[in-house]
């Protein structure tokens, strides 16, 4: 038997394949097609202190092996997803990861103490990378006192383990990761996604109306893949490794590189059975490779 | 007045469809026939359904242009905008190409309350309403229909439509049928009881300033991600204010529920 348990701060996960945020809704659309309770957890889409519309469409263009957005962190609020998608989720035998997103540190702080009061959510994550807002989100994610202090802000408003997202929209992750460790971070997820602009010919103008977007999909996994490496090697918190896994093989990569668990976003939207199919392919590729658990794997790169 | 049928999306399914026939039937415009025995049994008009292409990132959400139940035989027609419906155009018969669906809301067809409804199709927007147009005429509802194309070369499906009942075919530059819009075309149908319209922006635009007493459904298209409803990618802002999914709380919508 191949044991595919992880265990995280605030996280007993049954496998370590999770929806990533902001490609999976509150989970509702994709339960149609499977039990959530696959699933080793759910990273819920963003929520802000209040109601948010989101950017001008068109919000998303394809491109080669990848993809960018621009949605806007579009949620409706905090409390409604307290109210109304936590008690979803909960019907689930699945961890629960809150997205929290904001354009103060107030706010991250009044949305972490609201998904403080729900025993529901089992973690935060705390999005400071988001590259499509115009307050908020990335500032946080590339200057690293900022992103202690608000690491450090959330920590005091919650009892849930937060785990930071980074940007790889920096020339120096590590220190990025080093700042959120010392801050209190309990684990990272990485990476967000990497901004890009494309153009159409024919109008010579952007094809997303913000301009440019976040770019994910295969195209981002080399990156993904270094930059775990590089933090792995430089902290102690565990990482939720994402940015283009299709494959078990690339779970198994991200592993390797130092992820504890991974996040598959982009891949949902060509193929919505992704993630039943990759937990139910995990078991073969790590007998394959030599591994008898997941845990096994983990940061087992042979770099010399 | 909301759109009625909201719960299509909760058949979706992901499915292996068999291709048919494929053949060009106006200039870059390619008719599919495929086979499943899922989709074509539960599928609506005005629903559509999402091609996986390998290799690509996005699913190519393209609506259904008619469903043969009993030969459990699915058409679609799409024009080639890209490299990915170029490359959809080079399947060949026997080719199985993953899909998932049905998705979306449908058109409400309001069986009892209507006698005459006016269908009217701008381009690429025309082949949704061809699967409506024939369950419309099955409950005996008189069908007129309105198909606005920009040139003669993009003409498509003119027979068919005649067989659902009196057709229009309008033309930007006149090279075919009517030259104009298709709300030039409108003005000379005396009285319907409502209409159904999909096409560019733009054109829903002027026809529900036009229509604005009138009872209608638009089918919207905008570009789209997961096409399913969770990345919030394609919205439409509502009149109530806030904003709709296209892939989700429609495609379909009431003319006066979205602002184009």
């Amino acid at each position: 038997m191949i044991d595919l348990q992880v265990e995280l701060p605030g996280l007993k996960l049954k496998n370590p394949l999770m929806p990533a945020s902001g490609c999976f809704g509150f989970g509702r659309e994709y339960s149609k097609f499977y039990d959530l309770s696959l699933l080793g957890a759910v990273m819920m889409k963003a929520a802000t202190g209040e109601e948010r519309s989101g950017n001008p469409t068109p919000r998303v263009a394809e491109t080669s092996s990848g993809m960018l957005n621009a949605i806007g962190l579009q949620n409706p609020g905090v409390a409604k997803i307290i109210k109304e998608e936590v008690p979803f989720l909960a019907n689930y035998d699945t961890a629960v990861i809150a997205n929290v997103a904001g354009s103060t540190v107030e706010e991250y702080e009044e949305v972490a103490t609201k998904f403080n009061q729900t025993s529901d959510v089992h973690a935060l994550e705390l999005n400071i990378s988001c590259p499509n807002v115009k307050e908020g989100g990335i500032q946080f994610g590339t200057d690293p006192e900022m992103a202690k202090h608000v690491t450090e802000k959330v920590k005091q408003a919650s009892n849930k383990p937060v785990y930071v997202k980074l940007s790889p929209n920096v020339s120096n992750i590590v220190a990025m990761a080093k700042a959120v460790e010392e801050a209190g971070a309990d684990g990272l997820t990485m990476i967000n996604t990497l901004t890009g602009m494309q153009l159409h010919l024919p109008s010579r103008r952007p094809l997303i109306a913000n301009k440019t977007g976040g770019l994910s999909g295969p195209a981002i996994k080399p990156i993904a893949i270094r930059m775990i490496y590089e933090v792995r090697q430089a902290t102690n918190i565990p990482i939720i490794g994402m940015g283009g896994i299709q494959t078990a093989e690339d779970v198994l990569e991200f592993l390797l590189a130092g992820a504890n668990a991974v996040a598959v976003g982009t891949a949902n939207f060509q193929n919505p059975l992704i993630l039943p199919e990759l937990i139910s392919e995990l078991p073969e590729v790590l007998r394959k490779y030599g591994f008898s658990s997941v845990k096994e794997a983990v940061g087992k790169a042979v770099i010399e | 007045m909301k759109n009625t049928e909201n719960e299509g999306w909760k058949n979706m399914r992901k499915v292996k469809m068999k291709l048919l026939e494929i053949r060009e039937i106006a200039k870059d415009t390619i008719e599919m026939k495929l086979t499943d025995n899922y989709i074509t049994e539960v599928a609506k008009p005005g629903q559509f359904i999402s091609i996986a292409l390998p290799n690509y990132t996005l699913p190519r959400p393209i609506s259904i242009a008619n469903i043969d139940r009993d030969k459990q035989e699915l058409t679609l027609l799409f024009k080639i905008m890209g490299k990915g419906t170029n490359e959809l155009a080079g399947f060949i018969p026997g080719a199985e190409i993953d899909c998932f669906g049905p998705n979306g809301n449908s058109f409400p067809l309001m069986s009892g309350e209507m006698t005459k409804v006016l269908l009217i199709g701008g381009g690429i927007g025309v082949p949704p309403l061809y699967y409506l147009g024939k369950q419309l005429k099955k409950q005996g509802i008189k069908v007129v229909s309105i198909l606005g194309f920009q040139s003669s070369e993009n003409v498509f499906y003119e027979k068919e439509f005649a067989r659902l009942g009196e057709t229009f075919i309008v033309t930007d530059d006149g090279s075919y049928g009517m030259k104009g819009f298709v709300t030039d075309a409108v003005t000379s149908v005396p009285s319907f009881n409502a209409y159904y319209a999909c096409g560019p922006t733009g054109m829903l635009r002027a026809l529900t300033t036009q229509l604005h007493n009138k009872t209608g459904y638009i089918s919207l298209e905008e570009r789209m991600g997961c096409t399913v409803g969770a990345c919030a990618a394609c919205v439409i802002p509502t009149t109530e204010g806030g904003y709709k999914k296209i892939c989700h709380d429609g495609p379909v919508f009431a003319a006066e529920e979205v602002i184009l």
